[in-house]
């Protein structure tokens, strides 16, 4: 008994979450999939019926531009976060004297929720109450800082907001990967005469592909929930300019009665997904097998 | 099946309804999102009332979402073979849950009390499902109200409009005066409820009801949709630059402060004023938008399959308060809206209010009393949301009138 006890005790005490991870992420992305193939309305219906509501939603100009908007906001999020991220954590690796102090105030809007974020920028960026108004106070009576409101710009707001957001996190990511380069070659470096940048761009950063990798993974998968910060930001608007498939799939199963629409739309934004975590995971299984 | 668990829970419902009011058992389990202020003061009412007639009341409320988080745990609820007794359902949200087969029959009640000859025949409609009552209407909402400051009105010698281009050139001149002419929230539902009473009044009633209520695509893709949008357009201009998102309360705070002359909204704009002391007729004054015809917005809490003698005892007992003449008064007169019932007595109530269940009598009887889309009331969700997304895309961007009415053709299509 104790040698069962013994052999299996890593089973045991691992099942009941293998058995939650099971129903509540596989079974229920199932049960989606389900639904996504049904007429469902108000409530989930289970008779099958064809590829319909991915049809739908191929014509459906508001998700034509929620797809368009998590690209933009995707690919410009990701990019200036992990440039700027980069950029804050080799200027705080110059052994600076209040690293810490200074560290601190960089990784604390990673502390708000996003909810708080949005909010807080909404006024910032409001042209009656925020940049524009004050700087109209200062007597610039021709500047005009409106992107929250026009249309065309409204994401981009959007994403200024989220790499105020995440930076601080993603400097944080890079300065542990700067740290673990080991000091010897730097220094081997140095007595050759090469100079700081040359270290930085043929050395440390090459040497660090496995956290810019980190970092992409985790700044995606936050781009592709993105939900509270739009909500709380924009509202989606102006129209449903600043929609992304969140607030899109949002819309339809809690506002509009359209769970099968909803559905459809979740399956999507797990393809999307996969896309970039699948050749993550097959890459990294294959780095261990080898 | 459906027909089944109908003639059944109606069965039971009549032997219940006389036998169980005596005995006091009559309990309810009430699921609402009446949670801000004036709109909690207004339910406790009935909250009284019900427990007053010795029944046990539940509360449920559940805020947030302008009832899209009631709707959710609604939804929970019912999935789970749990539903509560009643629930705040409105329009044709009414005959989808009636479709899911979980609505009960409280036609007793409903053919005791006379109901078929209290209510509008347009709004008995929404709380029939195939021939039975299963939903108690509480309070009639007009939507198509167009709002002014009086005194820039007079101010600047504006009449109210009473058509459109009358309003244009109001705006116009108001615009010159240096006046926000038309305050307004970029919100899609505001955005919508705007563009329902310019359907409303450049196409009047039955163009209003073959576009937004039947859909008919010949309507959707007409001329008169063109100018539809064009008075859209129109009024784009007359709305100030930094209304994307305001609440819609905020945008009748600019009437009252002198900001801006006009708001379109419906009566709970009333509310705002009444709050802040205002008088109709003297600090702000009301209007039915241009053109003929009535916008209503009717809540209404539906029924639903329950076990349980006390359970059904309850939801006949809530019924049959819910159109009570006291109700009606008193809750409506918290609440903004007028009663649903046409016999109860109006005296206490403001002008505009009167002005209301006065319009709501003669176009009821001329056959222009339309249920709102924007609120709900003309469409099921899928379709009034597409219709709502190109209303909204085409206020706030500079797509052309042709283009935004091919888009709602091909929206309604996509959605169906």
């Amino acid at each position: 008994m104790t040698r069962w006890l013994q052999d299996n005790m890593p089973k045991i005490v691992l099942a009941p979450s293998f058995i939650a991870v099971m129903v509540f992420v596989y079974g229920f992305i199932a049960w989606t999939a389900w639904v996504s193939l049904t007429r469902s309305r108000l409530m989930p219906r289970y008779e099958i019926d064809s590829f319909i509501q991915y049809e739908r939603l191929a014509s459906s100009p508001r998700f034509e531009v929620a797809m368009t908007n998590l690209f933009i906001f995707g690919a410009l999020f990701i990019v200036i976060a992990m440039v700027l991220g980069l950029l804050l954590a080799i200027l705080l690796d110059q052994k600076i004297r209040t690293e810490g102090a200074i560290r601190t105030i960089y990784l604390y809007p990673m502390a708000l929720s996003m909810i708080v974020t949005g909010t807080a920028w909404k006024w910032i960026l409001n042209p009656e109450l925020g940049i524009e108004a004050t700087v109209q106070g200062w007597g610039f009576a021709n500047f005009e800082f409106n992107w929250l409101v026009d249309p065309d710009m409204a994401i981009y707001t959007v994403v200024l907001a989220a790499i105020w957001q995440s930076s601080g996190f993603v400097m944080a990511l890079f300065l542990a990967g700067l740290r673990s380069v080991d000091e010897e070659i730097i220094k081997a470096a140095q007595v050759d005469g090469i100079p700081t940048w040359r270290v930085y761009s043929a050395i440390i950063i090459p040497s660090m592909a496995p956290i810019f990798l980190s970092a992409f993974i985790v700044l995606a998968h936050l781009a592709i929930k993105s939900f509270d910060l739009v909500i709380a930001l924009t509202g989606g608007g102006p129209g449903y300019a600043t929609d992304l498939p969140a607030t899109y799939m949002y819309a339809m199963a809690f506002s509009r009665g359209d769970i099968g629409q909803a559905a459809s739309s979740a399956m999507v934004m797990m393809l999307v997904v996969f896309a970039i975590v699948v050749p993550y995971l097959y890459s990294e299984l294959r780095t261990k097998d080898d | 099946m459906k027909s089944y668990v109908f003639s059944t829970a109606s069965a039971i419902a009549v032997c219940a309804a006389g036998a169980v009011f005596a005995d006091g058992h009559a309990e309810a389990e009430v699921l609402h999102y009446w949670t801000s202020g004036g709109e909690a003061k207004s339910v406790a009412v009935l909250q009284e009332e019900f427990a007053a007639n010795g029944g046990t009341w539940t509360d449920m409320p559940v805020a947030g979402g302008g009832g899209d988080a009631a709707g959710t745990a609604l939804r929970a609820r019912v999935l789970a073979g749990n539903a509560p007794t009643a629930a705040q359902i409105k329009g044709p949200a009414i005959q989808e849950w009636f479709e899911e087969g979980v609505l009960a029959d409280i036609s007793s009640v409903a053919e005791a009390n006379d109901w078929a000859n209290l209510l509008p025949a347009a709004i008995a409609s929404h709380m029939q499902c195939e021939g039975t009552w299963c939903a108690a209407p509480v309070n009639v909402h007009r939507v198509d109200w167009i709002w002014a400051n009086t005194e820039i009105l007079a101010a600047n010698g504006i009449e109210m409009p009473t058509t459109w281009e009358e309003f244009n050139a109001a705006a116009d001149k108001l615009q010159a005066a240096g006046i926000i002419p038309l305050a307004h929230g970029g919100q899609a539902w505001q955005d919508a409820t705007v563009f329902e009473t310019v359907v409303l009044g450049v196409g009047g009633a039955d163009f209003y009801q073959a576009a937004l209520v039947d859909l008919d695509q010949d309507a959707l893709t007409s001329d008169t949709m063109v100018a539809v949008f064009d008075q859209m357009r129109t009024m784009r201009g007359y709305v100030d630059d930094n209304f994307s998102g305001r609440d819609w309360n905020l945008a009748t705070a600019m009437v009252m402060n002198g900001e801006a002359a006009f708001q379109i909204m419906g009566d709970w704009a009333k509310g705002e004023f009444m709050a802040a002391g205002k008088v109709p007729g003297v600090d702000f004054s009301c209007a039915s938008t241009p053109g003929d015809g009535y916008l209503y917005n009717v809540d209404s809490f539906a029924m639903f399959s329950v076990d349980g003698e006390g359970k059904e005892a309850g939801q006949d007992l809530l019924a049959e308060l819910i159109m009570g003449p006291n109700f009606q008064e008193v809750f409506n007169m918290n609440k903004g809206s007028i009663p649903v019932r046409t016999d109860v007595d109006l005296s206490g109530f403001d002008a505009c209010a009167q002005l209301s269940a006065a319009d709501m009598a003669s176009t009821n009887d001329g056959g222009t009393l339309k249920p709102s889309y924007a609120h709900g009331m003309a469409l099921f969700g899928a379709q009034s949301g597409a219709i709502t997304d190109v209303v909204t895309a085409h206020f706030n961007s500079d797509m052309s009138s042709a283009d935004a009415v091919q888009m709602l053709s091909e929206a309604i299509a996509n959605s169906m």
